[in-house]
């Protein structure tokens, strides 16, 4: 455990300098320039939301077409009813707001899902002040089988921790 | 990390650290509630409820209770939903906008801003659904399949474009507020030793742990909700003036409208956002976070965005005589000098000379001034809207349908109903949510924290 970002990411680079693999890093807010030094791949959930965009610009044009051009033409004002090309400036406004819907929401629920978080779930970090100004290295022996676990202990301690915690799973 | 200009004001003063952000925050969530909280929340309350009741009084009776009449069919309902709608916006913007233009002084006012905003939309959207009449058949404004034929809405019309777009604005920004509230809802639940709060904050915060992959989805996340949500901002406005620019009446039936309403929202949302913060940071010790530089900046946009709404009356005025189009220049005279020249007194006054005082540096860094102009461009903005509607409606082509519109205590009291429906939402987030981005805060206490900037 860690009471200081900039200790954090020193011992973040020193660790994986020593070839230890770091599960995680738990913190109370993002860290910037964690990432590429505990190997965290860039996020695709901006691509989602594009691709989300795209469906619901897809499902917009084709209900639009279908309930103003296919089913139910009517003459409003003279405007072109037998064309969608032709009155498609006045689609745009709602075209736009539901792509913008359909993104913005598909995007939140995937981020929602993949992270795992959800009503009602269960706090999964291991201290409950990390969540307010402390920050820990999770390191386990399952992933760096080729160093013995006094050696992870080791090069845990040479780092500035302010705590160390030692915990055993079946 | 970045480094701040030695020159820049910190933005956090005082000798803070994380904890002490933590600490200053969720105190008043974790304490009792504070005897001045209890008497505002009691008066709102009892306004709300007023308001409830002129609302179901109107549902019941009929629209006849207000003073619309066949000339002036819109009126104060109208311009209450533009008047809500506008103030909306400036939560959007400085949560999404000055993320874009990586702004970090929006991070200590951004979080109630988006609450003001989800709050201000809820009000807004209240309205068509009241003034439509038949409220119970409002569920006809979607494209539903239905028994008629399958009769759909008219998606040429500006009136239907307003429901997706105000309802798209509203959702958007609900899980934009709430994607940014989770990691501070784990905070609260992470110090929360009461068994009950324990447990909704655990609940509301859906299990966040605080993890570095998940800490970036969560940046990638707020930064493509900010690039949406910012033409969302600019294309929901520009709808609402639509609405009006659409018709073929005098005053109305002007292209200048959506970029007008545009920067008149964000003019009339900050003025709120100022009303509101000014109050909050002194009754919520939150001085160290919003202080002056903060403010200067909000009034700075404020006379921006006043300035533009300025420049477009003024065209609007020559444009009036210069296209030759009488009925257009008898729109103008009337509003000038007709029967409602009061209310185009009190809008020329409100909004195009009174935000041009904040050229000058020690105004707009003098907190009670800007608060006392908050108010006036509040005011200011409510009438512009209804100056907008009514003294066009009232005198339009053919002088035989010309007629007047007296508001009722009905038009009055659900406006102000709303107002305290409002105050009451902002005083219930005030108590229960972190009023400022807790994660948000942490990562620029470094580079601007005054603890930490020059040393």
């Amino acid at each position: 455990m860690y009471d200081d970002d900039g200790t954090l990411m020193t011992a973040a680079q020193a660790l994986v300098d020593k070839g230890l693999r770091v599960k995680d890093v738990y913190s109370p807010f993002p860290v910037h320039g964690l990432d590429p030094v505990i190997g965290v791949k860039r996020t695709r959930l901006g691509i989602c939301s594009f691709l989300y965009a795209t469906t619901g610009t897809t499902l917009a044009l084709l209900g639009i077409w279908y309930f103003m051009i296919a089913d139910w033409p009517m003459n409003i004002g003279g405007k072109p009813s037998f064309s969608l090309l032709e009155n498609l400036p006045a689609f745009v406004p709602i075209v736009f707001e539901f792509s913008v819907l359909c993104a913005a929401h598909g995007m939140a629920l995937t981020y929602l899902l993949r992270n795992g978080t959800l009503p009602g779930m269960p706090a999964q970090n291991p201290d409950p002040r990390t969540t307010d100004h402390m920050f820990v290295i999770e390191i386990t022996s399952d992933q760096n089988h080729d160093h013995s676990e006094e050696s992870i202990e080791g090069a845990i301690k040479e780092t500035e921790i302010v705590e160390l915690s030692v915990k055993d799973y079946e | 990390m970045h480094k701040d200009a030695a020159i820049r004001e910190p933005l956090i003063l005082g000798d803070k650290s994380y904890k002490d952000i933590t600490d200053d925050i969720v105190a008043p969530i974790e304490g009792a509630a504070p005897k001045g909280w209890k008497i505002l929340i009691t008066i709102t309350g009892l306004i709300s409820l007023y308001g409830i009741g002129c609302i179901l009084y109107l549902l019941g009776t009929g629209v006849g209770v207000w003073g619309l009449n066949k000339t002036v069919g819109w009126a104060w309902d109208i311009t209450n939903f533009v008047w809500w709608v506008g103030i909306g916006h400036a939560g959007t913007l400085i949560s999404a906008v000055l993320l874009l233009f990586r702004q970090k002084w929006r991070m200590a006012i951004n979080r109630s801003a988006e609450a003001m905003t989800i709050f201000a939309v809820i009000m807004a959207a209240m309205f068509p659904g009241i003034h439509m009449g038949r409220i119970w058949v409002g569920y006809w404004v979607f494209p539903l399949p239905n028994q008629f034929g399958s009769l759909w809405v008219n998606f040429n019309s500006p009136l239907l474009w307003d429901v997706f777009a105000i309802s798209t604005y509203f959702s958007v920004s609900l899980v934009f507020w709430y994607i940014g509230l989770i990691p501070d809802f784990a905070t609260i639940r992470d110090r929360m030793v009461k068994p009950l709060p324990k447990k909704v904050y655990g609940i509301l915060s859906f299990g966040w742990t605080g993890r570095a992959k998940h800490w970036t989805r969560f940046e990638e996340v707020s930064l493509v909700l900010a690039g949406i949500a910012t033409p969302l901002v600019f294309s929901v406005h520009s709808i609402v003036s639509m609405d009006f620019a659409t018709s073929v009446i005098p005053g109305w039936h002007t292209t200048i409208f959506p970029p007008y309403f545009v920067s008149g929202a964000v003019f009339s949302g900050f003025a709120m956002v100022l009303t509101l913060l000014l109050i909050m940071r002194k009754t919520m010790n939150l001085e160290s976070y919003i202080h002056v530089k903060h403010v200067e900046y909000m009034n700075i946009v404020i006379i921006v965005t006043g300035s533009i709404v300025g420049v477009a009356y003024l065209t609007e005025l020559f444009i009036s005589w210069y296209s030759g189009v009488e009925y257009e220049s008898y729109a103008f005279l009337n509003r000038a000098t007709g029967p409602y020249w009061w209310a185009y007194a009190w809008m020329m006054g409100c909004n195009v000379l009174s935000p041009q005082v904040f050229w000058f540096k020690k105004l707009r860094r003098n907190l009670a001034f800007t608060f006392f102009i908050s108010i006036i461009v509040n005011v200011g903005m409510w009438f512009e809207r209804y100056v907008i509607i009514v003294t066009s409606l009232h005198r339009d082509y053919n002088p035989s349908s010309w007629g007047e519109f007296h508001a009722t205590p009905i038009d009055i009291g659900t406006f102000i109903g709303t107002i305290g429906i409002f105050l009451t939402l902002f005083l219930l987030f005030a108590r229960f949510f972190p009023v400022l981005a807790l994660n948000e805060l942490k990562t620029i206490l470094k580079s601007s924290g005054e603890k930490y900037k020059n040393s």
